[in-house]
């Protein structure tokens, strides 16, 4: 996705993902465990942590692997690598903290199909030596974090008025009005707000309209592209 | 979950817990295909049967695997099977259907990356639903992800018509819409329960 024709240091790999690629509120990937989970700060810290951890060793071992991944079989091959991660990060949440596992639910398991991660595998762990790899994977997925904990705290915080489970306005906070804001619609208005945010931030920054097709799905129609090409 | 008819398990998951504006499923595709009415369709239908076919070989996966204790293998084995299922539905709408192929061109290999579709056989196998139920669930979902597609595409077309500041266009401006789509599905609640 980089578009840079020179080779990017390790510390730029390092703030892509954070910055100017964050996989949340730039490139809007990912969103179903984004929205889904993130009705308190508690759980949207747990699922990007799991995804930190997915994300890196899958990254890394497609890394290593990438020169004896046949090009033919390569999704297939990412998509076994990543749901073994997956099956893994399930096992270790169910024995290190039932509650999380509870809240998350079928979610942890879905990661597997989270669009961020068969992206990075694609567009970027298969092109380039472990260093550079690992050290994207983990802004990537250090960016998604901090995204899922703007949702994730904004929603707890409006909506139950807690931050982690602490009460912040004491005892007479009356629940908002928009109490949705922790059912389903919420999650969808709450990520809205952020990208308005960012989008008149940078609408202010450089007056310019931003491109067409840099939306939800370019990445991942990209793999599709190439995915079918290969099949034929 | 057993006292749940057949029926019930169906209009729960097409309406009030419908798999995209209230779980949350299959984010990507309904935001990325639901620009226009002519792709959100053939998206819709695709998806479903994929769905169904999905639901049919997890449900059949799940008892093979149960019974040999590998419960551990069950995620590994339902993206392989989600994989290729899609394959083959490319394959047979490829041989049978060549202009629908072409009509759903790369959609297709991109339901492969919706999470409805795992879905569909995680949360089967959670509840432990039975065959039938299954088949309910899979169906209804199906229908439910084509149904909010449906309405976004043709609340999205009204929109290129209407005047909308420059900033909240794109992105934004689709999840607000998918904001109020759900608040409205959120009206359903309770239908479909019994008591």
């Amino acid at each position: 996705m980089s578009t840079s024709t020179k080779q990017p240091t390790n510390l730029e790999e390092f703030l892509e993902g954070i910055w100017r690629q964050n996989p949340v509120f730039v490139m809007v990937l990912g969103m179903c465990p984004t929205l889904a989970v993130t009705v308190s700060g508690f759980n949207a810290l747990g699922m990007g942590l799991a995804t930190v951890f997915v994300l890196v060793c899958s990254c890394t071992l497609i890394s290593l692997l990438r020169k004896l991944i046949p090009k033919e079989v390569r999704i297939a091959t990412y998509i076994v690598i990543i749901a073994t991660f997956v099956t893994l990060v399930d096992y270790i949440i169910q024995a290190v903290s039932l509650r999380l596992y509870e809240a998350l639910g079928a979610f942890i398991q879905l990661i597997v199909v989270n669009c961020i991660i068969l992206g990075r595998a694609e567009a970027h762990a298969a092109k380039h030596p472990l260093l550079p790899a690992v050290l994207n994977a983990l802004g990537m997925g250090i960016g998604f974090t901090l995204g899922l904990l703007a949702l994730g705290s904004v929603r707890e915080i409006l909506g139950v008025g807690k931050l982690f489970g602490i009460s912040l306005f004491g005892e007479h906070f009356q629940p908002w009005v928009v109490m949705v804001l922790v059912l389903p619609p919420g999650g969808f208005f709450v990520l809205g707000g952020w990208l308005l945010l960012f989008a008149w931030l940078a609408k202010r920054k450089h007056p310019h309209p931003i491109p067409e097709g840099e939306g939800a799905t370019a990445p991942l129609r990209v793999i599709a592209e190439k995915g079918a090409q290969h099949g034929k | 979950m057993e006292s749940e008819t057949l029926g019930q398990i169906f209009i729960i998951t097409v309406l009030s817990s419908n798999f995209v504006l209230a779980m949350f499923l299959g984010l990507c595709p309904f935001l990325g295909v639901s620009a226009r009415l002519e792709t959100a369709v053939p998206m819709g239908i695709a998806t479903s049967f994929v769905m169904l076919v999905a639901s049919l070989c997890s449900y059949a996966l799940n008892v093979l695997l149960t019974h040999f204790g590998l419960e551990f293998l069950r995620l590994i084995a339902y993206i392989v099977v989600i994989a290729s299922a899609v394959q083959l539905v490319e394959m047979v709408l490829k041989k049978f259907s060549p202009a629908l192929f072409r009509a759903l061109g790369i959609y297709l290999p991109l339901i492969t990356t919706n999470c409805a579709i795992l879905g569909v056989a995680l949360f089967q196998t959670a509840r432990g639903y039975n065959l039938g139920q299954s088949l309910a669930f899979s169906l209804g979902g199906g229908m439910g992800f084509a149904l909010a597609l449906v309405l976004m595409a043709g609340v999205r077309e009204r929109m290129q018509l209407s005047n909308v500041p420059s900033v909240m266009q794109g992105t934004a401006l689709a999840l607000m819409l998918a904001g109020l789509l759900s608040l409205a599905f959120m009206g359903f609640g309770g239908v479909g329960v019994s008591r």
